[in-house]
């Protein structure tokens, strides 16, 4: 496709195994008599990394140009400088 | 692309440059209702029931294997046009239409079991969440799914070829982007 920079193709079929099982770990890590900070924590990483797989491979955001980085991660940016300002009025009950 | 009259400023095609902006408009409509969520989460703390008590898990996680499938077909798809491959853009355009059918089916299932069984929009605050984030990510599988429907047709009518596949390209973006907002969902709605 013109105006997209030549790239080799992903291999589609790893990065679907690679959701499979981190959708199967996720689950798994869900049921597991962790603490539950622990188990919040790892679930949000799990949840990135497959996110990040779909949008970098998937979506090809790996290969496009920066612009679409820009486009892309500043409102997303924003969006999670609102919830972390907003949240502060539950500090301190999420502290103690 | 065969059309240079597609390549702005930017050196990118100016339909997918216009997906991309509008994916973006989509990124803050979505991460505006996750950052609601979680401060009404927060700001309800003590009296949040737990996901797995009031949910169907084992049900949603079929779901949201069947989402991941519907990727991986459409980006076969994708992939089998760019390599001259017609008849593999269509099954693949065909199996993303119907796995994207069948979790709308599942979630229509679900939203039956849920109302029947009193949890419903007006039910309490999760109620109201789970219903708003669902039901608009659900909208989008929707619109998904018909815009699929009318690539599926233009790729029997042989509108794409190695060389015009933008079409394909473009709503696969959006698809993988409804994808990707259901991971995040499927984790801070079902599993935390």
């Amino acid at each position: 496709m013109e105006g997209t920079v030549s790239h080799k193709k992903p291999n589609y079929a790893a990065i679907f195994w690679a959701l499979f099982i981190l959708t199967i770990f996720e689950i798994a890590i869900a049921n597991m008599p962790f603490a539950k900070v622990a188990v919040v924590l790892l679930l949000v990483f799990l949840a990135i990394v497959k996110a990040s797989l779909v949008a970098l491979f998937y979506m090809h955001l790996k290969f496009e140009k920066f612009i679409i980085y820009v486009i892309v991660l500043f409102p997303l940016f924003l969006a999670v400088v609102l919830t972390v300002m907003v949240l502060n009025d539950r500090m301190p009950t999420l502290l103690t | 692309m065969a059309h240079n009259g597609h390549i702005g400023c930017l050196g990118i095609d100016t339909r997918k440059l216009g997906m991309w902006i509008f994916l973006a408009s989509e990124i803050m409509f979505f991460t505006g209702l996750i950052g609601s969520y979680i401060v009404l989460r927060f700001a309800n703390i003590h009296s949040w029931p737990v996901p797995s008590t009031v949910l169907n898990i084992p049900l949603t996680a079929v779901n949201t294997f069947i989402l991941i499938c519907s990727s991986a077909t459409l980006v076969m798809g994708l992939a089998s046009v760019q390599r001259g491959y017609r008849e593999g853009l269509q099954v693949g355009l065909f199996l993303t239409v119907l796995l994207g059918s069948v979790f709308l089916s599942i979630q229509f299932h679900e939203y039956h079991e849920l109302i029947h069984d009193g949890f419903t929009i007006s039910s309490s605050i999760f109620g109201s969440c789970f219903f708003t984030l669902t039901g608009f990510h659900g909208a989008h599988v929707l619109a998904g799914v018909i815009w699929l429907t009318v690539v599926l047709i233009r790729s029997f009518l042989g509108y794409f070829s190695p060389e015009e596949y933008a079409g394909v390209e473009i709503v696969g973006l959006y698809w993988h982007f409804v994808d990707l907002v259901w991971i995040i969902l499927f984790t801070i709605l079902y599993l935390i």
